[in-house]
């Protein structure tokens, strides 16, 4: 038998006990699920893909946040006890659904979006794919937004201004996007204000918990990098 | 919620070093005052600073002074990592960075505490 202690409730609740029987090749989204059909009708929790691609399903599972349709039980509970939260840092909805909206105000507070210029461009960009700019972007693109990171990072924890972990790569992945008309000015003075990438203590938790295998703090690195030499070329 | 010291989701490597380069540089911001005190003796004469001097040479503190040598190891082996990763962009296996700050700081406590053994 697999034993769940799931929260239940919003900001103030509580955790309850479920048991279900243990199957090969359970993921902890399929034991969630589970509870939900066999125990908990009225037990609230996201997903959508089951695959990983969509980012919805993030929670923390025996203290540690995770994505939890490509997380077997197996593997995060080999003991058989699983301990499901919603994740750290975010507003509670309901038992383990978080308010995502702080997160992504955060992404808009980055300038995380595709500035393409006054005028679309008229032919397509080439970008190589062996430029600097190109890998360097390449290594953080595939975020799916689960908010693991942000869930992990100490920092977060600690100032809720910061801008945290996944904000900051897409801000660094659109430094080096080339088309990008934003690049040096308006996106590197929101990513270096109060809460930006200088707040990062390199603590690793976001690069270590990542599903995606994505590394945010050599992006936030870079972000420091880049501000450095604008400070130095007098830019900033 | 676990009441452990450390919850899990804070155990791993990254947090080790962060704290590691913190106590290490605690330790040194406590000590410097201090031997900045005992270096202002010499002011008032030879005799206060041998005084005090003579207080210190005993196995104890002998010991205490390789831990001081280790958390200096420490320290500046952990910044240079910091340095590393955010000027020269370098990718590390942060539980292997982490050992090997420590083995820095072990050999150089080591090497003190020996040559301290030898030379007093």
């Amino acid at each position: 038998m697999l034993e769940l202690e799931i929260w239940r409730g919003g900001a103030i609740g509580r955790f309850q006990t479920y048991r279900i029987p243990t199957r090969e090749a359970q993921t902890v989204l399929d034991a969630v699920s589970e509870v939900q059909r066999t125990e908990a009708p009225t037990l609230a929790y996201r997903f959508a893909c089951r695959v990983g691609m969509c980012g919805s399903c993030a929670m923390m599972v025996n203290d540690r946040p995770r994505w939890t349709c490509r997380t077997r039980v197996a593997v995060a509970a080999p003991d058989g006890r699983l301990r499901l939260a919603p994740l750290r840092h975010f507003p509670v909805v309901k038992d383990l659904v978080v308010d995502m909206a702080p997160f992504f105000a955060k992404w808009q507070r980055a300038h995380g979006r595709f500035e393409p210029g006054p005028a679309p461009a008229t032919e397509f960009a080439t970008v190589p794919p062996s430029t600097p700019e190109r890998r360097a972007a390449d290594a953080g693109i595939e975020c799916i937004n689960c908010g693991v990171c942000y869930a992990a990072c100490d920092v977060v924890g600690w100032n809720p201004d910061y801008l945290g972990p996944a904000a900051l790569n897409r801000a660094w992945t659109l430094v080096n996007d080339v088309r990008d008309r934003a690049r040096a000015a308006a996106r590197l003075a929101a990513v270096t204000g109060p809460g930006g990438c200088q707040s990062c203590h390199t603590h690793m938790a976001c690069t270590e918990t990542c599903p995606k295998a994505i590394a945010p703090t050599y992006a936030i690195a870079g972000l420091k990098r880049q501000a450095m030499r604008a400070a130095l070329a007098g830019t900033r | 919620m676990s009441g452990a010291l450390i919850v899990r989701a804070h155990r791993h490597p990254g947090l080790l070093a962060a704290l590691l380069n913190r106590i290490s540089g605690l330790a040194l911001a406590l000590f410097l005052p201090a031997h900045f005190i005992v270096l202002g003796l010499a002011l008032s004469g030879a005799p206060a600073l041998e005084r005090f001097l003579a207080l210190t040479d005993n196995p104890l503190m002998r010991t205490l002074e390789a831990g001081l040598v280790g958390a200096l190891a420490l320290h500046f082996a952990c910044g240079l990592r910091i340095l590393a990763i955010e000027l020269l962009d370098f990718r590390e296996k942060t539980a292997v960075a982490v050992a090997a700050c420590l083995a820095f700081a072990f050999f150089f406590g080591l090497l003190f505490l020996l040559s301290a053994e030898i030379g007093g």
